[in-house]
């Protein structure tokens, strides 16, 4: 069914880049020639045989820290990115469904959140909390679930008063079955392609925090992280800062490409058959 | 151009005309299909040409090429189009814009749709007028409001400054033909311009339109689907049928003695005979006194309704939009609970609240809706579709499930390849045809058909008719039949709930409802049910007896 000649190129290229970099992620301790925290040369050495993209600040391996720094970013990407997508939908469409009270109190507090700005916000939630991969897991993940619950009540409230679903409240169906049988099929489009996008907010909060000192702490490292290590060498005029940056922008673009694809391929109500 | 030279009496030629689009499936290359297969009309100054067919026909389509456009992609890629002596093909972008507005005007279907919400009628109205400086402002609006008397709109001097939300739908059609004559064009295409209208109202905005089409000598394209209607303002009718002609030839002809087969099932469409049951000895089903309103303290939508329905009987519920008749079926299924009354059911109060109910009593109410495909979810397929009311109520499962849905598509003569397709790949006849069979999976009592043929062509709606008919027979299962079509009503009712304004005005056995003495508005919605013989608008109009509401 899925022929590979028929993928778009753009498809294509993200398809390949996004594999890449979830393969580097899952197999990092197999593949980084040295350990993460494993010093091996001088200070900012250039890219060599031996190193193939050179040292950081502390003489470590700076391909190695690249691979285990995606193993980190995606991880904590990914986990935000599910969290707050199964809170903001489950909760935005039990609104649409049910409406009254429920609606108008979620709604309103999902408002209060964000009146105020999420980095401001995450900046003050995470330097009173300490510093552990689950509390920046959820912070990020609440702060993101905002989005999703807006999104996926708008679009929950448009399938909600169509014929098929008053056919569905009339047989007595449930609002489980509502939810996740009726309406969410019909809404999973949109909620793909804000996926992707998603998915690229919680990269860059992540490493905007991290750059800021408050995510991923030392010795460990994600991708912003890096950069912060990293970033005194520019002023010498060596390129470290900028491979974790140009990482987490590729990253950015190529998971961007699959959405839109995979967003391409759902819209068809012929279940794909043309 | 006007009176410098005398006009040719064949004001449009279409010869061999040919209209192609591109579809573009998904996963394959886009392909190249015809719509229109080397049509060909002419058409003579001051006469009107009917174009009638079913959805897909190409009507709109070769109506639409008298002025040399193409709807959404479509182009023209053969033939020539003659208006005036020359052939409008070749007259390019500036030669068409020229044409536009001041010899070939338009009046769509849905004249709420087409006019601007944010601009006064009469601006509108005389737009055309003055881009092709064919007047001044104050010449322009003189003959507008000339217009607006012809077409018997009320206040014709100061309607003009409304805005289209002020008037009624009615209206905004006869605005919309003013628009189209304002110009003093010799063409108008009439899209279905009364198609979306109540009965009661189509009649008048028809008798206007065959005046006004009367009074300027103007030549007419009007297309439609209902051959009632043509009848009664064209002096030739073209039957079309998938982008070819069917059969041309002067309306007596075309309606008292077609040639063709396919022409003969158009006119004889509404042809169904069912003998009215009498009613049994007890009703399982009563609605007694019911009154509903939307929101609280809203005007009621119902007011003091108490209708009966027999076991497999169909009891039809007649009235223009907004006479309650959709509401009633609410009140019914309790979508929309009372505020007063009850509804009865196999002697017991049923619940007003649809969450009270016990899944029993939901089992034993159905409903279809006019729009099937907004009834069924685009994600699930025809299978399980039908499937989901064995599984609920029956707990069906596997195999047996899968027997019973085989079944369920044989009685609505769909084969049962049609189990894996999703409602999308199906046509409009073939989704309404699901819907029934996924009610009758439910094996209720009472199905609720709401409007369920009116968003069809008349030779599906008779095949979906005549498929209720005949599954009410095998199943012994009931109909409230909603709808606002004389015709059906005729066909396929037992008894009959004519409703004005919240309120039941007639109520009783087919043959006693239907028979005269009328009340003041039975009388009106029976005699403007268009029929197919020519003269009958006159008739109908002379011997009317109430405005109808749409004024």
């Amino acid at each position: 069914m899925l022929n590979i000649r028929r993928i778009p190129i753009p498809a294509l290229v993200g398809l390949v880049l996004t594999a890449l970099f979830l393969f580097a992620a899952i197999f990092a301790p197999l593949i980084a020639p040295y350990g993460n925290g494993q010093i091996v040369g001088s200070v900012w050495e250039p890219a060599s045989a031996d190193y193939l993209l050179g040292t950081d600040n502390l003489g470590r391996d700076l391909l190695s820290r690249m691979i285990y720094g995606a193993r980190i970013t995606i991880f904590i990407a990914v986990m935000a990115t599910a969290l707050s997508f199964s809170l903001g939908a489950i909760l935005g469409f039990t609104a649409a469904v049910l409406g009254g009270w429920f609606d108008t109190l979620m709604s309103r507090f999902v408002d209060l959140l964000m009146a105020i700005p999420t980095l401001i916000f995450g900046l003050v939630v995470l330097s009173v909390l300490p510093s552990t991969l689950v509390t920046l897991i959820m912070v990020m993940g609440l702060l993101d679930s905002t989005r999703v619950y807006r999104l996926s009540r708008a679009v929950a409230v448009d399938i909600n008063v169509m014929d098929f679903v008053e056919a569905a409240k009339l047989r007595g169906e449930g609002t489980i079955w509502i939810i996740f049988r009726e309406i969410l099929p019909n809404a999973l489009s949109p909620l793909i392609s804000e996926l992707g996008l998603r998915f690229i907010y919680a990269v860059l909060f992540l490493s905007a925090l991290s750059f800021l000192g408050l995510g991923v702490q030392p010795p460990d490292a994600d991708w912003g992280g890096m950069v912060k290590e990293n970033k005194d060498g520019i002023v010498f005029g060596i390129p470290a800062a900028l491979i974790p940056a140009a990482a987490i922008a590729a990253l950015a673009i190529s998971v961007n490409l699959v959405a839109d694809w995979i967003l391409n391929r759902t819209t068809s109500l012929k279940g794909g058959r043309g | 151009m006007a009176g410098t030279e005398p006009k040719p009496e064949l004001l449009l030629d279409i010869r061999k005309l040919r209209i192609e689009a591109t579809v573009f499936p998904p996963g394959e290359a886009p392909k190249n299909i015809v719509l229109v297969h080397d049509v060909s009309l002419s058409l003579k100054r001051g006469k009107v040409l009917g174009l009638i067919g079913e959805s897909g026909a190409g009507k709109s389509t070769i109506g639409l090429s008298a002025m040399g456009y193409g709807r959404g992609g479509v182009r023209i890629t053969g033939g020539e189009v003659v208006l005036n002596g020359r052939d409008i093909m070749k007259a390019g972008k500036r030669g068409i814009r020229r044409l536009r507005g001041k010899e070939v005007c338009y009046v769509a279907q849905s004249a709420a749709a087409a006019f601007n919400p944010a601009h006064k009628l009469m601006d509108q109205v005389i737009e055309a007028s003055l881009e092709h400086g064919t007047g001044t402002r104050a010449q322009a609006e003189k003959r507008a409001i000339e217009l607006f008397r012809k077409l018997s709109l009320p206040d014709p001097e100061n309607i003009g400054e409304r805005y289209p939300h002020q008037v009624s739908g009615g209206q905004l059609q006869r605005v919309m033909t003013a628009m189209a004559l304002c110009s003093e064009p010799d063409l108008i295409v009439f899209d279905e311009p009364t198609t979306a209208l109540d009965v009661t109202t189509q009649i008048d905005v028809l008798a206007a339109i065959k005046d006004a089409i009367r009074d300027t000598g103007v030549a007419a394209l009007y297309i439609t689907h209902d051959l009632a209607v043509v009848a009664q303002v064209s002096d030739e009718i073209m039957v079309l049928r998938h982008g070819r002609l069917v059969e041309w030839g002067g309306t007596q002809q075309i309606i008292k003695e077609p040639r063709q087969e396919y022409t003969n099932a158009l006119v004889s469409v509404h042809e169904i005979t069912h003998d009215e049951q009498s009613p049994g000895e007890a009703p399982f089903l009563s609605v007694k006194n019911v009154t509903a309103a939307y929101g609280t303290g809203g005007p009621k939508v119902l007011k003091d309704v108490s209708v009966d329905i027999y076991p497999g009987q169909t009891l039809a519920v007649v009235g223009e939009s907004g006479s309650g008749k959709s509401t009633l079926a609410r009140a019914i299924t309790g979508l929309l609970p009372p505020e007063k009354g009850t509804v009865t059911f196999d002697g017991r109060p049923l619940a007003n609240r649809l969450a009270d109910r016990p899944k029993e009593d939901l089992r034993q109410l159905q409903m279809i809706y006019q729009m099937a495909d907004v009834a069924m979810n685009p994600r699930q397929t025809v299978g399980t579709i039908i499937g989901r009311p064995l599984e609920f109520y029956f707990n069906m499962r596997g195999a047996e499930r899968d027997r019973r849905i085989a079944e369920l598509l044989d009685k609505i003569e769909m084969g049962k390849g049609f189990s894996d397709r999703y409602p999308a790949e199906l046509s409009g006849g073939q989704k309404q045809r699901v819907c029934i069979a996924r009610s009758l999976a439910a094996k209720p009592k009472l199905i609720i058909c709401d409007e369920v043929t009116s968003a069809l062509d008349p030779l599906v709606a008779n095949g979906i008719l005549k498929l209720l008919l005949g599954l009410q027979k095998e199943e012994q299962v009931a109909y409230l039949f909603i709808t606002h079509d004389l015709a059906t009503v005729k066909s396929i009712a037992d008894s009959i709930a004519v409703m004005y304004r919240g309120e039941v005005v007639r109520y009783g056995p087919k043959s006693k409802v239907l028979a005269p003495p009328f009340d003041d508005y039975t009388d009106l919605l029976l005699s403007s049910v268009p029929e197919m013989e020519i003269g009958w608008l006159e008739k109908a109009i002379k011997g009317r007896r109430m405005e109808s509401a749409g004024n």
